[in-house]
């Protein structure tokens, strides 16, 4: 890649490279994020570059990032034509290649087929999974080579740093964030532009700006697939931010977790540093900076701003009391300005087409589109991008497929760690930052882990409150001490050995940690707990004061039995017992002495008649 | 200067300087376990939070580590202080149940020990304030001792739980450690401390052990001052 | 058992790599770590040497974060995922069997040398779960049939999924 001189040099190479480009021409694209490489992509991929050689034909075979459906992998769109094959294997291939690309011919059996109208779907807009989406931010992710920055500049990376750099001032790009209303995709929620405009104004030099990408909330990861698969459109944002903030430095904190979103994040900074894009004088102005980046050593702690200026000064990742703002005094004590690497993905996109046009999607207060992740109990498991508003209905059942197995919709967690459950009443809830924030939840960083009738919410609770109490740096006494103390009493009450008025020491301890803790995750570590008492009070009351586990969930409070209906004596169960709870003759009924049961669920997973049963 | 009012009465104080410090020279007493005279504030034991008022939006902090501000409405016994406060101690007594120090604060903040909280046994009367690791830190500069771990299992003590190579003896963790948890035990002429014993030298004016020799070697190091003028007690120099 | 003179040099390189950077010291742990499949006790009296840093400074760094290990690990890193999707779909029944069968608890390394087992708090690939990453290989859908099938061939001597 050439060093790009100015703003004129970068839009003769755009022009180069779309010139080149041949819209006709067959292209085969196949999802390479984590994800599908966990459902064995990489093996489908080598097989499609060995039988087009075979072939003798001159057709591409990009690997792409994550585009989203994951439920579906491996995903295969064969190009110009837009077929969209999903659940592909290496034996797949052949047909793929002498079929589909050579001659047009669809191959039904690889064509997402609805569930509810059984129709099969051809392209991937009509798949009805991406059809209510609005991907601005995502939507180049199915399409780029990740690897390669001139992926990125033939679909128009880099203009709005051009246009940034030669057409408008740094306060004039602060004005159109801010007017433009966006707030950070992390978790806050805080008005971008107000941050940026507060660190410009800060005393202090050098100025940082730091990307986060230490997607810490479990269930949630659409910044490692943004990372993965256009991590180009976070160093463009970022680059516009450093100018219009006036900061020299930058760093991209990622997970330590996500080996191949640093690969792809290292590539893009080097290869924009090789086109001048990074570094001294940037695009012939006068603007220079550069990026590091750094990764995480395996603390959800460190997603907390001032844990991370901690780790990234090399010391253990202790928050530290927030009286200052990081935009006065943040990493290293300089003004520093923290965002999501989401939110600095949406940068360009504000810049190129104008905050008026940014403002008119979403809701009132909440501007633009979020990425979701869409997991759990739910059919169509994957990452989504809607405009904010959206009800939260449509997500989970136009979008997800709704319920697998037949089960019944119970709760959906969002917010992570720090937010809470939103039961069946409110699925018609438009999903923005305030609302989400009125009914006892947040939007966090944009999990939403969907439960049905067979979740446990007092499980959930203390699985969260267990994550938690290891994720607790351990500094201050309400976090450390309380969230153990509060675990400890789920824990009891999960197995059966809740008291009276456990509740109530549950609530007030609630209050008490969420006004002591030093920083947010003690802050709002009481959240799960809290919101699950609001909307399912009746499980609690169940476990406590029955003894029993409504959703056949917690170990202590359920036993395991044999339907003598269903049973055909096979043996199945036997085998797999690990403490030879199970026991009969071949052919015969079989039983489970619930002494030995340790309800490890091995009979449940290997019994093919559905025979035994949870109570 | 800048003006505010703290429990209902108007104060001056100058700027930059704590609401702890402010609050205590009007008389009025906030609690603390983690803040000791020699070392910075780390604002980790939570016991000395305020509810503070700027324009409409309260807040809880710890007044250890805010500051002053001009218009600051400061209320050192409000509801949710006394409350943090409250779970605080019933924390800290379940987390160390022998310790008397923090026995006798609860008495005197009116706080029981909270019998759904199951006692621990193996924290001793470590509270984690890490006034010690601050103390090693910054005003000895030896860093023996320090944090280890995470969340619950954090600890305080020299790397690998071994007997510290570093350590000097000097015994200043002890000093402001508020619970007594550090043991020093100081005999004639040993002092054991970390799981060492360090030789006590004596005074060359008056024949008394007053400091570990391995203290004295290192300030002779840290200052220049030839070891043999350090070898006078405090009392006859 | 790598020598003690070996470590010390190796250690020595990865400073010089960073610098000297005192700021450094995560990445510096990361490429021990890497180097010798956990932190051996001269690595890191060297590194603070080498980088002016207290021993308990980075012993306090190098037991915050869970990328670490300050005892040898064994030959293969079976990870269970312990993320909210796959909690919900059932990985506390798959972690018990992978305790089950491995013999070991989360943390704790196999007498034959063979597994290190630990939890990890969503590796993001959510879409899989239950997921188990072992090395650099993501298994997802995870059942208890699947683990006795993977730890079995791997205990054979062959890594496949």
């Amino acid at each position: 890649m050439i060093k790009i001189t100015d703003a004129k040099a970068l839009r003769q190479i755009q022009n180069e490279i779309k010139e080149n480009y041949d819209p006709q021409k067959k292209l085969v694209t196949i999802c390479a994020g984590t994800g599908c490489r966990g459902y064995g992509c990489i093996k489908v991929k080598e097989e499609l570059e060995a039988e087009i050689k075979k072939q003798n034909i001159d057709v591409e075979v990009r690997a792409t990032g994550c585009f989203g459906f994951c439920e579906k992998g491996p995903l295969v769109v064969v190009h110009p034509q837009k077929i969209f094959y999903q659940r592909v294997k290496e034996n797949d291939v052949a047909d793929i290649v002498t079929k589909t690309v050579m001659q047009g011919e669809v191959i039904e059996k690889l064509l997402y087929k609805d569930p509810a109208t059984s129709e099969t779907v051809m392209k991937e807009e009509d798949v009805p999974f991406y059809k209510k989406q609005k991907r601005l931010v995502f939507g180049s992710n199915g399409i780029i080579d990740p690897t390669r920055i001139e992926s990125y500049l033939a679909i128009g990376g880099y203009t709005a740093l051009a246009k940034a750099l030669s057409e408008m001032s740094s306060e004039g790009i602060i004005d159109e964030i801010k007017k433009a209303g966006l707030r950070g995709r992390g978790g806050g929620g805080f008005l971008a532009g107000t941050k940026w405009e507060g660190c410009r104004k800060a005393e202090g030099s050098p100025k940082y700006i730091i990307a986060n990408g230490d997607e810490g909330d479990p269930g949630a990861y659409m910044d490692r697939s943004l990372m993965e698969g256009n991590p180009h459109s976070v160093v463009e944002g970022m680059i516009i931010g450093a100018y219009a903030i006036g900061a020299s430095e930058g760093y991209i904190y990622v997970r330590n977790e996500y080996p191949l979103a640093v690969i792809h994040l290292t590539m893009a900074i080097e290869s924009a540093r090789e086109a001048g894009l990074l570094g001294k004088n940037i695009l012939g102005s006068k603007f220079s900076f550069d990026i590091s980046l750094n990764k995480g050593g395996g603390a959800f702690v460190c997603g907390e701003s001032s844990a991370l200026f901690a780790s990234i000064e090399g010391r253990a990742g202790e928050p530290r009391a927030k009286y200052v703002h990081a935009v006065e005094k943040g990493l290293w004590d300089k003004p520093t300005v923290l965002n999501n690497v989401e939110t600095w993905a949406n940068v360009p996109l504000i810049i190129n087409n104008g905050a008026d046009w940014y403002n008119s999607i979403g809701t009132e207060k909440s501007k633009g589109t979020k990425i979701f992740s869409l997991v759990g109990k739910i059919n169509n498991t994957g990452l989504v991008e809607v405009p904010m508003g959206m009800k939260l209905r449509e997500i989970v059942y136009d979008i997800g497929g709704g319920i697998p197995n037949g089960r019944k919709f119970k709760a959906v967690q969002t917010g992570g760690p720090s937010g809470g459950c939103i039961p069946e009443s409110l699925l018609d809830l438009p999903v923005d930052f305030d609302k989400l924030y009125e009914v006892g939840s947040m939007m966090g960083s944009g999990g939403m882990i969907v439960m049905d009738d067979r979740s446990c919410m007092v499980d959930v609770a203390k699985y969260f409150l267990a994550f938690l109490q290891e994720e607790s740096c351990g500094k201050c006494v309400p976090c450390r001490e309380g969230v153990r103390r509060m675990r400890e009493i789920l824990e009891d009450i999960c197995a059966g050995k809740g008291k009276e008025g456990d509740i109530d020491l549950l609530e007030k301890m609630s209050l008490a940690i969420a006004d002591g803790s030093l920083c947010a995750l003690g802050g709002s570590a009481p959240n799960p707990v809290l919101s699950t008492l609001k909307y399912f009070r009746e499980e609690y009351d169940a476990h406590i004061k029955d003894h029993r586990c409504p959703a056949g969930v917690c170990k202590a409070l359920i036993t395991y039995s044999i339907n003598a209906d269903k049973c055909t004596g096979c043996g199945m169960c036997i085998k797999v017992c690990p403490t030879q709870a199970t026991s009969g003759e071949k052919k015969k009924v079989h039983t489970i002495d619930n002494d030995k049961c340790i309800r490890c669920g091995a009979c449940i997973e290997s019994c093919k008649f559905d025979a035994i049963t949870v109570e | 200067m800048v003006n505010l009012i703290i429990d209902g009465k108007n104060v001056t104080a100058k700027e930059d300087t704590a609401v702890l410090e402010v609050a205590r020279a009007t008389g009025i007493n906030i609690p603390t376990l983690c803040a000791h005279e020699s070392v910075s504030r780390s604002g980790s034991c939570r016991l000395c939070v305020v509810e503070i008022k700027k324009g409409n939006r309260t807040r809880i902090v710890t007044s250890c580590l805010y500051t002053v501000e001009e218009g600051l409405i400061v209320d050192t016994k409000s509801e949710r202080v006394q409350n943090v406060r409250r779970l605080v101690m019933e924390l800290l007594l379940a987390r160390c149940p022998e310790s008397e120090v923090l026995q006798k604060l609860a008495k005197e903040l009116g706080v029981d020990t909270q019998p759904r909280f199951v006692a621990d046994s193996d924290k001793g009367k470590c509270i984690l304030c890490r006034s010690c690791v601050r103390v090693c830190e910054e005003v000895v500069g030896v860093n023996a001792i320090g944090l280890s771990g995470r969340g619950s299992h954090k600890t305080v003590g020299p790397p690998y739980n071994e007997n510290s190579d570093v350590c000097i003896g000097c015994g200043a963790c002890a000093y402001v450690c508020p619970t007594g948890h550090i043991e020093m035990e100081t005999t004639e002429n040993k002092r054991k401390i970390w799981g060492r014993t360090f030789k006590m030298q004596t005074c060359a004016k008056c024949g008394k052990f007053f400091a570990p020799v391995d203290q004295l070697k290192f300030i002779s190091k840290k200052t220049g001052v030839p070891l043999n003028e350090l070898t006078v007690c405090t009392e006859c120099r | 058992m790598t020598k003690a003179s070996d470590i010390k040099l190796r250690t020595k390189e990865i400073v010089k790599k960073y610098k000297g950077d005192k700021s450094a010291l995560i990445a510096v742990l990361q490429d021990i770590q890497g180097a010798f499949n956990y932190l051996p006790k001269e690595a890191l009296t060297t590194a603070g040497k080498a980088l002016g840093i207290p021993v308990s400074r980075i012993y306090e760094v190098a037991t915050f974060y869970n990328a670490f290990s300050l005892k040898p690990r064994g030959e293969h890193i079976v990870k269970v995922c312990m993320g909210t999707a796959c909690h919900v779909r059932g990985a506390a029944a798959i972690q018990d069997k992978m305790e089950r069968t491995l013999g070991i608890m989360p943390g704790e390394t196999s007498a034959d040398k063979k597994f290190t087992l630990e939890t990890v708090n969503c590796v993001g690939a959510c879409a899989l779960g239950p997921v188990v990453v072992i090395d650099t290989e993501y298994h997802g859908q995870v059942t208890m049939a699947k683990v006795d099938k993977i730890i079995g061939k791997m205990k054979e001597g062959a890594q496949q999924s």
